[in-house]
Order: structure tokens, then C-alpha cells, then sequence
């Protein structure tokens, strides 16, 4: 499965989600994913299962037709967790 | 990548990167003022810090991690000098734009010089920050004494 974390840049946001989130899933004893940090510039045109980004983001995802996770606090490993295994379970439900 | 490429916070956040409880009436300010934090530790070209506003104002104020948190940056080809990290504070909270995080008292901006080196310290960011105790710490500090302290707290509980 192919992970996506998206930020303007792709250099602080996105790398912060993705240390986070690889986390969360070594945690739950995962290994069969693939975590991409994506910037705005770039991500358009390239696939991923799951897209993960802060909230204010969610306008640039309108056409993605990957599972779209959005995150308000992006330090909050509580948060992310939940909403990342739910998106996990359903793509693999 | 290799370890010893790496930044950490430890190095990242000296005497002379950390600022507290800045004055500052606007986004734009407290920018300026954590950008040049970083322009007189040697770590970016002044530039840099128009490029961190332009990123702000071009791709929103995402930068807005966490409640009260900011984290500017900009590009490695914007002025990078070297990887590296300022921690400013402010005397009031400024408001960035950020419909769940506003508004801001404290701002880690940092310059990457590539995708790797700042990982590390990104890595000690995300403890350190989902540390409520820590966070209220840095809040509080009256001196660049006192955030340097907290740093150490950090250090501690980390190793």
C-alpha cells in the first residue's frame, strides 16, 4: 500500500506526518506499505492508496481518488492514528 | 542516509538560535524575526526570509502544525546555507490564517539544505512538541536562558 503525505514542499510538514505515521504502523506490527512525502509541485498525476494532509490542504485533493485522510494537529500522535488505521482497515476491508 | 549528516535539536537550538518572548504584531513579523534569527547564525541568506512569507502566502498557512505552533520554512535553493533551526517566542500571539491552529506564540522555522539532514531534528520535534508539559514550558520562558533550559528537560527525558 502506497502512503501519501502532502505539504506545499515536501520538506517539513509532509516529513513530519510521515515520521509520525510510519510510527503508528511499525506499532501495529505492519510492513507491506510505502510512505511518500508529496509536494504541492509534484503529486499531481503520481498514485497513492491513501493521502494524508494538514486540513487546510484539503482543496488541492478535490480530484484524488485515493482514501483522503486530513489532520489538524499534525503533532498530535493521537489524532493521526486514529484516523490512519481507519483509513488503513477500509482499504483493506 | 548517514547519521552523521544528521542535525540534531540538541545542535539545532543554542544560545544564539533561540529568542524569547518577541514582540511581534503580525505573521509577517514574527517571520522576520525567526528568519533572521536564522540570517545571524550563519544558516540562510536573507532572502530566505521573503521566500518563507512568499511560501506562506502561496500555499497557506499550513505551516501551522499544532495549536499555537508554527513551522516556516522555505526551499533549499531559496538562500540555504546550512540545515538548520530557530526557536522564537512571542509576548502575544499572532494570527496566521489557520482556521484550527491560531493563533501562534511559538515559531520553529528552520533551512534545509537538502531532504535528508533536518530528519533528525524533525524526528525530536514531533516528541518534543506532542509533550503538553514541554510546550507550556517554552510558552512560559522568560529568557533565552529559560528555553535553552526546556531544551535540556527535553534532552533528558529523550535519551
Amino acid at each position: 500500500m502506497i502512503i501519501a503525505t502532502l505539504c506545499g514542499m515536501g520538506f517539513g510538514t509532509s516529513m513530519l506526518l510521515k515520521l509520525t505515521i510510519d510510527d503508528v504502523l511499525k506499532q501495529e506490527g505492519m510492513t507491506n506499505y510505502q510512505i511518500v512525502p508529496w509536494d504541492l509541485g509534484s503529486f499531481k498525476g503520481q498514485r497513492a492508496d491513501i493521502v494524508v494532509a494538514p486540513t487546510d490542504m484539503e482543496s488541492h485533493l478535490k480530484d484524488s481518488s485515493a482514501i483522503i485522510v486530513l489532520i489538524k494537529n499534525l503533532v498530535d500522535k493521537a489524532e493521526i492514528k486514529e484516523k490512519i488505521l481507519a483509513a488503513v482497515n477500509s482499504l483493506e476491508g | 542516509m548517514g547519521a552523521e549528516l544528521q542535525v540534531s535539536l540538541k545542535d539545532a537550538l543554542n544560545a544564539q538560535t533561540v529568542k524569547a518572548k518577541v514582540a511581534a504584531t503580525s505573521w509577517e513579523q514574527a517571520v522576520d524575526v525567526a528568519g533572521m534569527v536564522l540570517v545571524q547564525a550563519n544558516l540562510v541568506e536573507p532572502r530566505y526570509i521573503d521566500a518563507m512569507k512568499k511560501t506562506l502566502r502561496e500555499l497557506g498557512p499550513y505551516c501551522v502544525i499544532a495549536p499555537g505552533i508554527a513551522m516556516p520554512h522555505a526551499r533549499p535553493e531559496d538562500g540555504v546555507i546550512q540545515t538548520g533551526f530557530s526557536l522564537v517566542t512571542l509576548v502575544k500571539p499572532v494570527t496566521f490564517g489557520n482556521a484550527e491552529n491560531d493563533p501562534v506564540d511559538i515559531l520553529l522555522a528552520f533551512s534545509a539544505s537538502d531532504k535528508e539532514r533536518h530528519v533528525t531534528a524533525l524526528k525530536e520535534i514531533a516528541v518534543f512538541l506532542s509533550n503538553d508539559g514541554l510546550v507550556r514550558k517554552v510558552r512560559t520562558a522568560n529568557s533565552n536562558d529559560q528555553l535553552l533550559d526546556v531544551i535540556r528537560d527535553f534532552e533528558r527525558i529523550n535519551s
